[in-house]
């Protein structure tokens, strides 16, 4: 039996002139999925997510929700999903409460008793003010006010635009829960950060994105795989063997009290082998420390955060030379 | 326990100078004075342009075309627009500047005052920026004393300028004592506003609601003085209530007298000190009256777009329909004498002739109709700002919101397009019937309510093409979704000057929607020009839609 996925992107493009926003990204949420969707800023991530709720129209590809058209379809599709932008704007005339009603009003949900106690208990937990003109909202209550609206209806699936954009670490930790919640009620959630460690506790998959386009997917366990683990360790022997081996990258020595200091990084798919090099050169101290998320998200930014920092670099000397000129 | 660490000794705070609760205020002078450098000349410039404008244009009627327009002033309706009618007899240039003027310059500085003190008291501790000011070497009074001071500043510097453009323009026939007596007296009496905004951003906690309640008093001082004067020419005691008077009773242009500027004086000392006094007992950031706690849940009847564009359309309509049909209101009343006056004009004035016609028997009509024009031109306008909401709601993303909830483009457009035409025709029917309640209301029937409605009708259908326009462009082209205005630009030219301008080709004529409509009054309309009117709006609402389903949200 094959299962409707609640996302399915294939291969989606979206340029706006000459920007290419979207460049063949692949996408997948299945019932009952928490997926976090990593990138920096300006990697796609929004322009995906408008793709998906039927507000911006893709170039080639496909995307679709629940099996149907996110363009054509939009209407009755928007039933089943809820949204969260990142930076939430209300309406500045109306209360928040006035704004929570609203939505989940759109959202074709009658006001149920049900739905007023749920809405009473969402707004004690995340600790807003539901009496206050929309105008005079902090960023953060603002989004507090599109989180509670979203966590009032029984969505089938949650796409949050980092939805905790804002939010002090105690509101994080709420909204988490509710999270959690949508999981065990067998819900499906694309969660878009650049947070890894929200991302890191509550999803239980990962797609990261850069320049439009889907580099990493899977399990956290599968990713974690992919990466390296960095070693530390003081070593009687001559490491050279150590560094003939394949996976073995970086490998720096030095000489320490009584011994040589070796530091490498290794592929976690050749940790075995690199142990057993290693148990034969004396070793004296050891360390290994395990890949976070963060590694995995450098490693696939590492050289566009270097050449971001070479750009600013020249930047700055070309102003400098500039200054320097029109001082002449 | 050790007993061992002695802290270093904390210098002792003294008792603080007289004056601490004021410093920094010469430098907050500056800072103000610099980040309004902008604002404050425009401010400045269009007040002095006004002043030589009105010199100019008053100068140039003749003494016969005045001597007219002291009899209108001795109406009811000219007095309340007017002043108490000093020298209404022997109605020179500087007489009219004094009797008509000032009212409208004490509400030009007064709005200048009111928002230039609300903006740099409440403004900016609702902002936050102020926070960080206060937190520096700066007494609590500061920022209220230095607004107070560029104010004076700013409000001098107007009516030294505006005496010396009034001496110099007027070609000596203003004199230099008078012209300061005129400008001086204007900026005190608006300094009294300004001193009663201060106090109100002390009571409330929103700037918005100290522009309110200052624009209040303004418009309370307006309508007693206007009481008063109507009461008796001069002035009643009734008038001596009310700051405009302050400035009128100084009588400049015919027996100048200095005193009643002090009541200004007295008055703005009064209300600072009120403020001070309010400003030392309350807490940064809030304001003597708490501000009221909305609705926890929403009405049953937000339910959807349309409530919600009703909701966000209706305070700007409401002001809108308060505004103009007050405006047309009193315009109606004037209709009488007006017509009266401008039909001396046309014989050597070949502009009026164009724009009212040479035949002085239809000129009563034909003003009418210019009035009608200027009016529906205002809804036109209203039309076009309306047609361009849906464009702020997307560039601010509120659009995204409703969009990705199961609302359909065209429910969510067509909502927002709903209210604006409705808010449109609303507007356009309080415009024409407020002119006709004018008219009657003073014992003017030429004209029956039919005819007025018979006016209105096919005026809403070239109004339905503004909006159609104007969402059109939104929907195809949303970046410049302002070219809508170009439309009404157009037609304001071409309805205005159009029979100046000779031998212009017919279709220069016939782009402008109210081309097609029927001269007000005196023609029936014809069925093919209305026919066309309804198809071209609505081809236009259709590509609107058509172009609104097919774009990226949000594109602008």
């Amino acid at each position: 039996m094959t299962v409707t996925p609640a996302i399915e992107i294939h291969d989606l493009s979206k340029s706006f002139g000459r920007v290419q926003a979207l460049d063949g990204l692949n996408l997948a949420v299945q019932p009952g999925e928490i997926r976090g969707f990593l990138g920096p800023n300006g990697a796609g991530k929004s322009t995906t997510i408008r793709v998906l709720l039927g507000l911006l129209r893709a170039d080639a590809g496909s995307a679709r929700l629940f099996g149907g058209d996110v363009w054509r379809d939009a209407v009755e599709l928007h039933k089943r999903i809820t949204y969260v932008p990142g930076d939430v704007s209300l309406w500045p005339n109306l209360t928040g409460g006035e704004c929570i009603d609203y939505l989940a009003r759109l959202s074709g949900h009658a006001e149920k008793s049900r739905l007023r106690a749920r809405k009473v208990e969402l707004l004690e937990r995340f600790e807003l003010d539901p009496r206050k003109k929309a105008r005079t909202y902090s960023k953060g209550n603002r989004q507090k006010v599109a989180l509670v609206a979203a966590f009032l209806t029984d969505a089938e699936l949650y796409v949050l635009d980092e939805p905790t954009s804002g939010l002090d670490p105690l509101m994080e930790a709420v909204f988490t829960e509710y999270i959690r919640e949508a999981r065990s009620a067998g819900r499906s959630v694309l969660l878009s950060s650049h947070i890894l460690s929200e991302v890191e506790k509550v999803c239980d998959t990962v797609t990261i994105i850069r320049n439009g386009t889907d580099v990493e997917s899977g399990t956290l366990d599968d990713l974690r795989h992919l990466t390296r683990t960095s070693v530390t360790a003081v070593v009687g022997g001559n490491p050279a063997a150590v560094a003939q081996l394949p996976g073995v990258h970086d490998l720096v020595t030095t000489a320490s009290d009584g011994g040589t200091r070796v530091t490498f990084d290794t592929d976690n798919a050749q940790i075995g082998t690199v142990l057993t090099a290693m148990s034969a050169l004396e070793v004296r101290s050891f360390t290994a420390t395990p890949p976070s998320l963060e590694d995995l998200f450098m490693r696939h930014y590492g050289d566009v955060i270097d050449a971001d920092e070479a750009a600013a670099e020249a930047a700055a000397n070309g102003a400098a030379a500039g200054r320097k000129a029109g001082a002449r | 326990m050790s007993a061992a660490v002695v802290s270093p000794p904390v210098p002792a705070v003294g008792r603080p100078a007289f004056g601490a609760t004021l410093t920094g205020t010469g430098r907050m002078v500056r800072f103000m004075l610099r980040r309004d450098r902008v604002r404050l000349s425009v401010w400045t410039a269009s007040v002095v342009f006004f002043y030589a404008y009105f010199v100019v244009a008053l100068g140039a009627m003749g003494d016969e075309a005045l001597a007219g327009r002291a009899l209108i002033m001795e109406t009811p309706s000219g007095i309340a627009m007017g002043g108490p009618g000093y020298g209404i007899d022997d109605y020179t240039v500087g007489v009219a500047i004094a009797n008509e003027g000032i009212t409208w310059m004490v509400m030009a500085l007064a709005i200048m005052s009111i928002l230039h003190v609300v903006r740099h008291t409440r403004g900016e501790e609702e902002g936050g920026r102020s926070e960080l000011v206060r937190a520096g070497a700066v007494g609590r009074h500061a920022p209220a004393v230095a607004a107070t001071i560029t104010l004076l500043i700013v409000n001098a510097v107007i009516a030294i300028v505006s005496a010396l453009a009034l001496y110099g323009v007027g070609e000596s026939d203003l004199g230099l004592g008078d012209s300061f007596a005129l400008t001086v007296g204007s900026g005190l009496s608006a300094m009294v506003f300004g001193a009663i905004a201060l106090v109100a951003a002390q009571v409330t906690e929103h700037g918005r609601g100290a522009v309110g309640i200052s624009l209040a008093a303004f418009g309370i001082a307006f309508m007693v003085r206007a009481a008063g004067d109507i009461q008796e020419r001069h002035g009643s005691a009734l008038s001596w209530f009310s700051p405009i008077a302050w400035a009128q009773q100084m009588r400049p242009f015919v027996d100048v007298r200095w005193w009643p500027a002090a009541l200004s004086v007295v008055a703005i000392v009064l209300f600072l000190l009120l403020g001070a006094f309010l400003g030392s007992r309350r807490d940064f950031g809030s304001g003597m009256v708490a501000v009221r706690a909305g609705r926890a849940d929403a009405r049953a009847t937000l339910r959807g777009p349309v409530t919600l564009a009703w909701i966000q359309q209706r305070i700007v309509l409401m002001w809108c329909v308060l505004g103009l049909g007050l405006m047309w209101y009193a315009s109606g009343t004037l209709l009488p004498d007006i017509t009266s006056m401008i039909a001396e004009i046309p014989e050597n004035n070949p502009v009026f002739a164009a724009v009212f016609g040479a035949d002085t028997s239809q000129f009563t009509t034909a003003f009418l109709g210019v009035m009608v024009l200027f009016a529906m031109l205002c809804c036109a306008a209203y039309a076009v700002v309306m047609g361009q909401r849906p464009k702020a709601e997307e560039g601010v993303g509120r659009a995204e919101i409703a969009l990705a909830k199961p609302v359909s483009r065209q429910r969510w457009f067509g909502s927002q397009l709903l209210v604006a035409g409705l808010g449109t025709a609303v507007l356009a029917a309080v415009s024409i019937w407020g002119l006709w309640v004018g008219a009657v209301s003073v014992g003017y029937e030429e004209q029956s309510f039919g005819d007025y409605t018979e006016v209105l009708w096919p005026y809403l259908l070239a109004l339905a093409v503004y909006l159609g326009f104007t969402a059109a462009l939104y929907a195809w082209f949303p970046r410049v979704a302002g070219i809508g205005w170009a439309l009404l630009i157009y037609t304001f030219v071409i309805g205005m000057f159009g029979g100046l301008l000779e031998d212009l080709p017919d279709w220069v004529h016939r782009v402008s929607p109210f081309y097609w409509l029927p001269a007000a009054f005196t023609e029936e309309p014809e069925a093919s020009h209305m026919l066309g009117l309804t198809g071209v709006a609505v081809v236009l609402f259709l590509l609107a839609f058509a172009g609104f389903r097919r774009r990226d949200v949000p594109s602008v």
